[in-house]
């Protein structure tokens, strides 16, 4: 039925009366509607669709009309009283709100001509040609994004040289300039102490550990995982990072961190170090510490390198007395080191409850160089570790969803993360392969890394203790008992909270380690005991 | 190794940029840093060949690209566009003649037309008298008896479906800057009119009645009111409203204004002058057909600058979108006319439209229409619905383009100029594409305007303009 009903002498612009044309079309039981001021023309058309010429007589075009053609008399009459109300109604959305993105980076830096870095996280296919516009505009550069080919590395990393610009990356997870962490970073207390890494989780442990030792960074500088490893690129970030710490005042002592360097590339490293004229640290993952020197002290794992930091920061002269001041496991000392005696005792009070078919260790990392340490950790003791990071092709998972003996996973491996979202960022792979870990048999530990700080998930640790209670509740019912061994990488500051963290796992019965080193040494120790006399 | 701007950086405050993942901005920003984030596409949409153009191009040219753009932007933002007169299209339009009808777009063969250029060219053909119906003139398009071609290749634009034939009237506008001139045909107003393909008796009764005796008062009046400074007029009617392309309802007012007081004095029976006075005042696009020419004229000195990325024409047939590069003169590159999205007058909905088609872009080629469209917040709803999205629409449009008006300003933004200049080097690699406001005609040739709304523009026909430039000048 056909419905008008006109409001003498108002006026709207066209483009209202569109709008609200088109809101009464969508209404259910309205066939076909027009609001429209009565020009002419428009007249010409209501009559041409059928409304009444009464209706329609002596209307000019000041005049509003609304009509309606609908299923019955009460959905007519709501759909024009919705025609006039949408017009007149109040606009209850402001006129513009929040920030406006900006659309390309040349609009950017209109907006921000003080910008200082360039943050690149973008497909790696385009990730080298933003950072060097970056670099062209004269800005540092992170570059988040990985698949970046190693010409384009060697390339940019050349004209961020020749610039004297940090170009950090690609595939550089954290760094904290400024004190503001970058991607993948904790919140650090600031201080004296400037890091060079090429590794991202062991950037965040270093870090997380000397603000817990009470000390602090001056600036963390990730590198990028194939500046020193890679003889082509040849260290160029990390050279000129070390280079730019010791000139830098507020840095008193530097701590470096990658994995084993090329040989030239080590040589040149260190040979920056001692130039540097401040006491420095360095720690290469899973190789044998080097020869200290006066000023240079080699830590054997990510805890000691945060630790040999701290303690040249509060003024240790030389690597023998820093290292000298390291203790044995003794309580209160900030600057203790774990007895043997302590972690053999925590660990045989809980491999004791364990069922006699529960053996093997199984690692879950959400982080690569926590995985890394915990393995090499591991496979030396325990005679072999079967992980999707061994180089070694004797060692390598056959099928990494598959467990098999001792192992250590890194779940954010690319074989892991093609197509899905990196566990830091979402632990629900992790949580996952928890509990499936607590249904095989021979499973006698779990190993887990919770990384907190920007980037990482909101509650990494309530992303698995749900998995934590399945897989101890499934051990149990078979007659074990499950011990899960963790480490929070994270400080108070984090917007996860490093002490709500803890206590959400401690609450599972999870065994909680202050690093990831103490972590592994407790979990090996358990799949030692557990595993004696038991095939690989 | 020099240090000094990396300690640079550990003493000043951390300001990021950030591009990518938007938490990494948000962090920093909760952290107190300052973060600017860019919301970031693959350039050229990860065309490699688009990528490999840009980086050719950013390596080096045989020409100073830079140079060649201050250039055509100075010459674009220099020019003085005025209307000098009216005159018969066959008398003043360069290369006019009787076979001739002009559309608008790039090149179109009549099979390729789409239903209002068709309804436009049988009209235009029944107003010249070379056909008596519309079998006759579809018969006489099909028989390559008549020529088609662009507006553009004659100095001149026409909107909608653009057709010019050899008696119509139509506006004369100077550049005075540069002595180079722009035709227009002049507006008919609403409904069933040529422009949008219809061809009926009333619309060639119009039509006529526009050569014989709008055309002839308007120009009488135009001689007694002197030449008209359309930089002066457009530059107004931005403070006023318009935004110089979907919105003309200030600037037929000014227009109205100035030439009024000298037609009430022309020598014609009282009715005939009301008659005139009365159709400016009911269409309120008047002038529109003013401000095309005026921008045509404006960016044409810009044309055929060496080593110019700058885009110096704009325009579509109904067919396809065609754009021209300052500094590939003569050569159009061309993708499918956009489909757009718009409202809809009453009765009509997206069904009914015709794709993209006019010159009438061309206002955005020169920096307003769609550019300015943050000086239009009456029309707003086209582009979103808020004042702030019409912001945003001219906002987006200063990242691709190399200046700002001196002349057209937006009260809104503090008086800022327009974003002027469109460099085609920046659409490419940011992949924002110029904002066109656009009337949105029926598809079947007769109905006329349904609709109005924003059209996008085939992002390939900037991309094979990029390749083409880098063809010709990368070294």
């Amino acid at each position: 039925m056909k419905r008008i009903s006109v409001k003498k002498g108002s006026y709207y612009d066209s483009v209202f009366l569109m709008l609200a044309t088109r809101g009464l079309k969508g209404l259910p039981g309205v066939s076909d509607a027009i609001v429209a001021m009565a020009t002419p023309m428009n007249l010409d058309m209501l009559g041409d669709m059928g409304f009444a010429a009464a209706d329609l007589e002596g209307l000019g075009p000041n005049d509003l009309v609304a009509a309606v053609d609908a299923r019955d008399e009460a959905t007519a009459a709501a759909a024009i009283a919705e025609a006039f109300d949408s017009l007149t109604r109040k606009k209850t959305e402001a006129a513009g709100s929040g920030a406006s993105k900006v659309g390309s980076f040349r609009a950017a830096l209109a907006l921000e001509p003080a910008a200082n870095v360039a943050v690149v996280s973008v497909p790696g296919a385009f990730a080298a040609r933003e950072a060097r516009k970056a670099l062209e505009a004269g800005l540092h550069a992170m570059v988040f994004s990985d698949n970046v080919s190693l010409e384009d590395e060697i390339a940019l990393k050349r004209l961020a040289t020749s610039k004297g610009l940090l170009l950090m990356g690609p595939d550089c997870g954290t760094a904290i300039l400024n004190g503001k962490p970058l991607c993948f970073a904790n919140v650090v207390r600031r201080g004296p102490i400037g890091v060079v890494a090429a590794s991202g989780t062991g950037l965040q442990e270093t870090t997380c550990l000397i603000d817990r030792y009470g000390s602090g960074v001056s600036q963390a500088i990730g590198t990028g995982g194939r500046d020193m490893k890679n003889a082509a690129v040849g260290g160029m970030t990390s050279l000129l990072a070390i280079e730019a710490l010791a000139a830098d005042p507020a840095t008193k002592v530097i701590l470096v961190v990658s994995k084993p360097p090329a040989a030239e590339v080590a040589a040149k490293v260190v040979a920056a170090l001692r130039a540097s004229g401040k006491p420095s640290v360095a720690h290469f993952l899973g190789a044998e510490p080097g020869a200290d020197e006066a000023r240079l002290a080699y830590a054997s794992d990510l805890e000691e390198a945060a630790l040999l930091a701290t303690l040249f920061a509060e003024g240790a002269a030389d690597a023998t007395s820093a290292k000298g001041r390291l203790r044995e496991d003794s309580g209160n000392d900030r600057y203790n080191r774990p007895s043997k005696i302590a972690i053999e005792t925590l660990a045989a009070a809980e491999a004791r409850r364990l069922a006699p078919e529960q053996r093997y260790l199984r690692g879950l990392y959400t982080g690569g160089t926590l995985a890394d340490e915990a393995l090499f950790i591991a496979h030396a003791m325990l005679g072999g570790v079967r992980s999707n990071n061994q180089t070694d092709p004797a060692w390598t998972m056959a099928d990494p969803l598959r467990s098999e003996g001792h192992v250590v996973i890194d779940l954010g491996d690319d074989f892991f993360t093609a197509g899905k979202p990196h566990p830091m960022i979402d632990p629900a792979a992790r949580a996952e392969r928890l509990a499936a870990e607590g249904r095989d048999p021979g499973t006698a530990v779990v190993l887990v890394d919770v990384v907190l700080g920007y980037g990482s998930h909101a509650d990494p640790a309530g992303a698995c203790v749900g998995a934590i209670r399945a897989a101890r509740a499934a051990a149990a019912a078979r007659g074990g008992y499950l011990p899960v061994i963790a480490s929070v990488t994270g400080t108070p500051g984090d917007p996860q909270g490093y002490g709500a963290q803890v206590a959400a796992l401690e609450a599972e019965g999870v065994v909680v380690m202050p690093s990831n080193y103490r972590a592994a040494l407790v979990a090996v120790e358990i799949a030692r005991l557990a595993s004696k006399g038991a095939a690989l | 190794m020099n240090v000094q701007p990396i300690l640079d950086l550990f003493g000043a405050e951390l300001v990021a940029v950030n591009l990518g993942l938007e938490s990494f901005a948000a962090n920093l920003a909760s952290e107190g840093a300052r973060a600017v984030h860019v919301d970031w596409r693959p350039p050229a949409g990860g065309d490699g060949k688009a990528i490999a153009a840009l980086d050719a191009i950013a390596a080096g040219t045989t020409v100073d690209v830079e140079k060649a753009n201050a250039e055509a932007v100075r010459r674009i933002l220099a020019a003085e566009p005025t209307v000098v007169g009216i005159g018969v299209a066959k008398d003043v339009v360069p290369g006019m003649a009787r076979d001739l009808i002009l559309h608008a777009g790039p090149p179109v063969t009549w099979e390729r037309m789409c239903g209002p250029l068709r309804g436009a060219v049988i009209g235009g053909l029944i107003y010249e008298g070379l056909a008596k119906d519309a079998a006759e003139a579809e018969a006489m398009a099909a028989s390559g008896k008549v020529r088609f071609e662009p507006c553009h290749h004659h100095d001149s634009v026409g909107p909608m479906a653009g057709v010019m034939t050899a008696s119509m009237p139509v506006w004369i506008v100077e550049n005075k800057a540069f002595g180079n001139r722009a035709y227009c045909t002049l507006n008919e107003g609403l409904g069933k009119v040529l422009r949008y393909g219809a061809y009926s008796a009333e619309v060639i009764d119009r039509l006529r009645w526009m050569r014989d005796e709008l055309a002839p008062i308007l120009s009488e009046a135009l001689a007694l009111h002197g030449p008209v400074d359309m930089r002066s007029l457009i530059a107004q009617v931005l403070q006023m409203g318009d935004e110089g392309h979907n919105r003309n309802r200030a600037g037929t007012s000014i227009v109205i204004r100035e030439l009024a007081p000298h037609i009430v004095t022309l020598d014609y029976p009282k009715e005939k002058l009301a008659k005139a006075l009365a159709f400016l005042n009911s269409n309120d696009h008047f002038f529109l057909n003013l401000t095309m020419p005026s921008a045509k004229c404006s960016v044409d000195a810009a044309a055929g600058i060496e080593g110019s990325t700058i885009i110096t024409t704009m325009a579509r047939n109904g067919t396809e979108f065609g754009i021209k590069l300052s500094g590939l003169p003569g050569r159009w590159f061309t993708g499918p006319a956009g489909v757009i999205d718009g409202l809809y007058l009453p009765g009509y909905g997206p069904a009914d439209a015709s794709r993209d088609i006019g010159d009438s872009v061309i206002t955005e080629t020169s920096g307003i229409g769609g550019f300015a469209m943050a000086a239009a917040p009456a029309i707003v709803k086209f582009v979103g619905g808020s004042p702030k999205d019409a912001v945003d629409v001219t906002m987006r449009m200063y990242e691709i383009t190399d200046a700002e008006s001196e002349s057209y300003r937006i009260p809104v933004l503090d008086f800022r100029g327009t974003p002027t200049g469109i460099d085609v080097r920046k659409v490419v690699e940011t992949g924002i594409l110029p904002a066109i406001n656009t009337g949105i005609a029926h598809k079947d040739p007769g109905v006329g305007m349904v609709g109005a709304g924003l059209v996008k523009p085939p992002e390939n026909a900037f991309r094979d303009a990029l390749v083409a430039f880098a063809e010709k000048y990368a070294i």
